[in-house]
């Protein structure tokens, strides 16, 4: 602990994802312990995690407790309840002082209530999946590629159409909405650069844009094709 | 509750449970004023159409503790609820979350000190 030693990471939850990052975490040097409270699935992974993994149920305080929690660097809560695994990291962060905490989200309906309760950060499968979609088709047009809530900050990657209203024209010419910034520019065949006021945009163009969370649909228009075809 | 004259709205996600609120009543649940709505505790929606916006007290009891302990923080943080009660079973958890500022109650405590009183009493008795 500490010194750029391995740290003590509690995962609560044995299943597909839990198994698997402790795996890895392990490989890594990391001290690792599971708790899985299904009996059948602990004496599974039991076989192979061998001391690195207990039995028993994550969210009971003497459980986590006799996992040494106290000392732990980080706790992820990887189950298939969003409950426990809200419960868990709530504990493990205001009662045990737990510097890091994970939390999965099984059903992205319940991410308020992560958000709620100050757990974070969470991951969603279902989010991590449309992400990538959104990066694999087109038509969704805008790309978050990076998304700091906290600092409300946004970076965002747009495909310039054929009839973009902004092709042709000069970078300093631009007039961008009120709290966003032109980044870097992603051409075929020139790869990316920081384009200079004089930098003239074309179809085809890949722009990064830094952006205030909310401005998206903003930047879709600007960047955007004329409905009207007027453009 | 309903027999005290307060206004009742159960949320729980069996259309089922209905049936069971109106065993021993007269007449049905609704016509005797209460209100029952489908769903579970952790859809907003749900707690919106159970009319959780203008209630005065929130109890939490469904059978999973972490549920509780979770919609229990919502109807305070986010709703506002004046009164929040929240059913936990296991007693470490109740007396954290307690210190916590969530009213809970805790049936196995409760248990625990009525069944020592008997034993208590039972064994002066004997003795």
């Amino acid at each position: 602990m500490g010194d750029g030693k391995g740290k003590y990471i509690i995962i609560a939850g044995a299943g597909k994802v839990g198994w698997n990052l402790a795996r890895e975490l392990l490989e890594k040097g990391n001290e690792v312990t599971v708790i899985e409270d299904n009996r059948n699935r602990y004496t599974t992974v039991e076989q192979e995690l061998e001391h690195n993994i207990q039995y028993g149920d994550a969210s009971e305080l003497w459980v986590l407790e006799r996992a040494g929690i106290s000392r732990a660097d980080m706790v992820i809560a990887v189950t298939g309840d969003d409950e426990d695994n809200m419960l868990i990291c709530q504990v493990a962060k205001e009662k045990y002082l737990v510097d890091r905490i994970i939390a999965r989200v099984n059903n992205p309906r319940n991410r308020p209530h992560f958000e709620l309760l100050g757990i974070k950060p969470y991951v969603s499968a279902t989010d991590l999946i449309l992400r990538l979609l959104e990066h694999e088709v087109p038509e969704y047009g805008l790309v978050h590629l990076l998304d700091l809530p906290e600092e409300r900050l946004e970076i965002i990657e747009m495909l310039l159409a054929d009839d973009s209203r902004v092709a042709g024209e000069r970078v300093g010419d631009l007039n961008m909405p009120e709290g966003s910034l032109l980044i870097s520019i992603l051409r075929e065949g020139q790869g990316g650069f920081v384009p200079t006021p004089d930098t003239v945009l074309e179809a085809g163009d890949e722009v990064l844009a830094v952006l205030d969370p909310g401005l998206e649909e903003e930047l879709k228009v600007f960047f955007g094709s004329d409905g009207d075809g007027a453009g | 509750m309903l027999r005290e004259g307060h206004e009742v709205s159960c949320l729980d996600e069996d259309p089922e449970a209905h049936a069971r609120l109106e065993v021993n009543l007269d007449r049905s649940w609704e016509d005797a004023g209460g209100q029952f709505t489908v769903g579970t505790g952790l859809e907003e929606e749900a707690l919106t159409s159970a009319g959780i916006e203008r209630a005065d007290a929130f109890i939490a009891s469904t059978d999973g503790d972490n549920t509780n302990i979770v919609i229990a923080q919502i109807a305070k943080r986010k709703f506002n609820v004046p009164t929040v009660i929240a059913r936990i079973l296991d007693p470490l958890r109740a007396e954290w979350y307690e210190k916590q500022g969530v009213n809970t109650i805790c049936p196995t405590r409760v248990a625990i000190e009525m069944l020592e009183k008997e034993v208590l009493e039972a064994a002066a008795g004997s003795g």
